[in-house]
């Protein structure tokens, strides 16, 4: 071979090598946007997703529905927000479900969704979610996906540690982000350690209908309470939830709360907290709070004012709860599938730290106690600890599981997914999310039995990752495949609000059980027209009530006369339909309110106060067939005292 | 054994009418029962009514129907009079129902078919929304036709196919008994 030949091959062998080295590179980074990862989130037309996913929407106080692995926003479920979309919160049956004692509040801040569960498995009956800023949570039925039910959380500053759900739905738990003086009272902020306190919330869930009942509350120290999981398998019976600021401060809580190297999670014995009630050990203290709910056949709210709630006091019922140190400022508490690992995200630190359920437990028998907090037992942390995830990344907060053996912990200040094994506490695969993930989900993640296919990150910030929309720019989630040795990052699709956690779940155990239309027959709303023969128009002193249907494509009455100026008219709308997909909408000219959209076979009610004489129009909202555009009538209104008689 | 087959006819629908559209995947049904007209499913005739409205299609009542008041009697007589032939009846008897179900049958079929053509044709002109030059409704006896935006399908359903096994019982019936006095 002569000198050229060699250098030719050698030229070739460089190329060949740097090409090869590229490609790997290549292999190396996100598919995003390859044909590979689109093919793996394409759903064709007319096909369904796989997976359900809810997403809070933070400061919209309304939960997301989105379909996995395509990432389409089927709906915004209203929750704690007034929605003039569908009228939920303005029109007279909904109007209740957001009283609260301190009036009708027409927002809120919802954080957390949590699917409804059966021995452990998510069951797709109910989800959950909690109002932040006025302490509350909400019920959703997964049949109609409509809120079914608020309560209020009293004794609560800041609702954030919650709804978490124990593995039969027995209970969900809240925990007060803010502790506040209980009952509250007028006293100088300085004086935070002596008169203020936390409370940790057992809500009963009624396994045949879902209702919620406040079943009791802990009082337990101020600090501030973060988060919470329920235990499973052998820690059934307990629940955990993490804790800040156990340096008590009251300012700058940015410096002064992260002070001590360790604050705590705290295990409560739910189980035994049932026998200390059934023995009497409850105070049953004033209270000031709101249960409201959908009653079914009348689809309208039932607000109930209740005054009272039981307490436990940890000092009277020993063995009720105890403290796990955890670095520091822990924010996530998980529990992994098996029930064994309760995974503590040190916020602050660059380690997550798992606790052993059972080494608590003989930590317990051994009195492995360095001291008490507010009267609380705090136990050893090499006692209890099993292991702690080094180099996880910083500011690590949450942690869900694949089923598999494997844990997946989000890293906010780093912005990364980092997956870890049970159990050798190793580090296995970093990916990283655009940009600052905050929670994180696998659907059954947190429960006994995930779907370890997809895992969602639920990003806070997305600067560069789409089109720009001004100084407010959308959430994003990202959709990663987490079924094989390596994540893979599939899509990223803005979410409404601000997503905290999400749940997901398999679409059979919801889809197939979906609401159609309410029946007719059923309805017992009182000023339900269950015929346009009864179709009518009522005056009562200056109230007027109209009782009016609606069916492709007309309203009746449609023309209605003899209202005057300073009455108070209500429109009863029953929607005469018994078909799929057929809502008729109702939009009054001049209504300060919203429109009603109302579903088949349902009533809904418009409050209208007529301000000015004239003929004003109303018309169908939701286009409902060929002849929507004519679906529409005029109310005369005549000026106060007009002789003009009530007709329609 | 022909007459009993006829018993199916109360509890199983004679004819199915189905219609398909873009707005509706899922399909919109009625059938034709032995004493009503009811939906394949719950509220199917009263979404069909409505949708038909528009064309200006009279509303099916099925009380407004007098054939469904009749015929329950009708089948029951031919079910029991054909019980009675196949126990002592003679030959004669046997041919003479069969002519009388055979004749009923055709006069059913006859009559579903003007039915069909009255819905189809006399519409309300005067109120009717969507209006077609040309334009007629009636839905066929026995295949498939697009109106529309409905591709509608009539069928006979199992009640009407169990009716015209048991014509096809009863002229086996008289077929090998005619067999037999040849033979003999």
């Amino acid at each position: 071979m002569n000198k050229t030949m060699m250098r030719v091959v050698g030229v070739i062998l460089v190329i060949a090598t740097f090409l090869l080295i590229s490609e790997c590179a290549k292999k190396d980074k996100p598919i995003l946007g390859s044909s590979d990862a689109a093919s793996a989130v394409y759903v064709a037309p007319g096909d369904y997703d796989e997976f359900y996913a809810f997403t809070s929407g933070g400061f919209s106080g309304q939960l997301g529905v989105y379909g996995l692995p395509s990432g389409r926003l089927f709906r915004e479920i209203p929750v704690f927000s007034v929605d003039p979309e569908n009228g939920y919160g303005f029109n007279e049956e909904t109007k209740d479900m957001l009283k609260t004692s301190f009036g009708h509040i027409p927002w809120d801040d919802s954080h957390h969704p949590e699917l409804s569960q059966t021995d452990g498995v998510t069951d797709g009956r109910w989800i959950f979610i909690n109002g932040n800023n006025t302490p509350r949570i909400a019920r959703i039925d997964l049949k109609n996906f409509e809120t079914a039910e608020i309560i209020e959380i009293p004794n609560s500053g800041g609702n954030h540690g919650s709804p978490f759900i124990t593995q039969n739905s027995e209970y969900v738990v809240a925990s007060t982000r803010f502790s506040v003086p209980i009952p509250q009272a007028d006293v100088p902020i300085s004086s935070y350690k002596e008169n203020f306190s936390g409370t940790l919330s057992f809500i009963k869930v009624n396994p045949d209908d879902g209702h919620m009942n406040i079943e009791f509350q802990i009082m337990v120290p101020g600090y501030d309470y973060d988060l919470a999981s329920g235990g499973k398998g052998p820690s059934h019976g307990w629940a955990f939830f993490s804790s800040y600021n156990t340096e008590q401060a009251n300012t700058l809580l940015e410096v002064n709360a992260s002070k001590n190297d360790k604050d705590f999670i705290a295990a409560v014995n739910w189980k035994l907290a049932e026998k200390y009630l059934a023995e009497g050990k409850g105070h049953k203290q004033p209270a000031d709070y709101y249960h409201n709910y959908m009653d079914h056949n009348s689809h309208s709210a039932v607000s109930e004012q209740k005054k009272s709630v039981t307490v436990l006091y940890p000092a009277e019922c020993p063995g009720l709860i105890y403290y796990l140190p955890t670095p520091k400022s822990p924010h996530g508490v998980d529990v992994d599938p098996s029930g064994e690992y309760i995974v503590g995200g040190g916020k602050l630190a660059a380690v997550v730290s798992v606790h052993s359920f059972s080494k608590m437990i003989k930590a317990i028998e051994d009195e492995k106690f360095i001291g008490d907090a507010g009267g609380i037992p705090v136990l050893d942390y090499d006692a209890t600890i099993a292991g702690e995830v080094t180099n996880v990344g910083l500011g690590p907060l949450h942690t869900e599981f694949d089923g598999k053996g494997y844990a997946y912990t989000s890293a906010f200040i780093t912005s990364e997914v980092v997956k870890w094994k049970l159990g050798t506490w190793e580090i296995v695969d970093r990916i990283p999310s655009y940009y600052s993930i905050g929670h994180l989900m696998i659907p059954g993640g947190g429960s006994m039995k995930p779907w370890g296919k997809y895992l969602v990150a639920l990003n806070k910030m997305t600067k560069d990752r789409y089109l720009s929309t001004g100084p407010e720019l959308a959430h994003a989630a990202q959709l990663i495949d987490i079924s094989g040795e390596k994540m893979k990052l599939l899509l990223d699709f803005p979410t409404v609000g601000e997503p905290h956690y999400a749940q997901g779940i398999p679409a059979d155990l919801i889809h197939p059980n979906t609401t159609k239309i309410y029946e007719l027959e059923n309805n017992t709303h009182p000023y339900r027209t269950l015929s346009e023969k009864e179709a009518r128009v009522e005056r009562k002193g200056n109230e007027v009530h109209v009782y009016m249907t609606t069916i492709r494509t007309h309203f009746k009455p449609d023309n209605i006369e003899g209202i005057q100026v300073g009455d108070v008219v209500y429109f009863h709308v029953t929607n005469l339909e018994q078909d799929w997909d057929i809502p008729h909408g109702f939009a009054m000219q001049g209504a300060i309110n919203s429109e009603l959209l109302v579903m088949p076979g349902a009533t809904n009610t418009l409050r209208w106060e007529p301000k000015k004489v004239g003929v004003f129009p109303f018309y169908c909202t939701d286009f409902c067939s060929a002849l929507h555009q004519e679906m529409q009538g005029y109310v005369r209104v005549s000026p106060k005292g007009s002789k003009v008689p009530i007709s329609f | 054994m022909g007459a009993l087959l006829l018993v199916g006819t109360y509890f199983f629908p004679l004819w199915s009418i189905t219609v398909e559209a873009p707005q509706y995947p899922e399909g919109l049904g009625i059938y034709i029962r032995i004493n009503t007209v009811d939906g394949h499913a719950k509220n199917d005739l009263k979404n069909l009514n409505i949708v038909n409205h528009y064309i200006g299609m009279q509303e099916i009542v099925p009380e407004s129907i007098p054939e469904l008041k009749y015929m329950p009697p009708i089948v029951a007589f031919l079910i029991v009079s054909g019980l009675l032939i196949a126990w002592k009846g003679g030959k004669k008897t046997l041919y003479l129902w069969l002519a009388f179900f055979s004749l009923l049958a055709l006069v059913g079929l006859v009559d579903f078919y003007l039915w069909n053509y009255d819905f189809g044709h006399n519409l309300d002109t005067e109120n009717a929304a969507i209006q077609i030059e040309g334009m007629t409704y009636q839905p066929p006896l026995f295949g498939t036709k697009t109106m529309l935006n409905f591709v509608t399908t009539s069928l006979p359903s199992w009640g009407g196919i169990a009716a015209f096994a048991s014509i096809f019982m009863g002229c086996l019936a008289a077929f090998l008994s005619w067999r037999d006095k040849q033979s003999a």
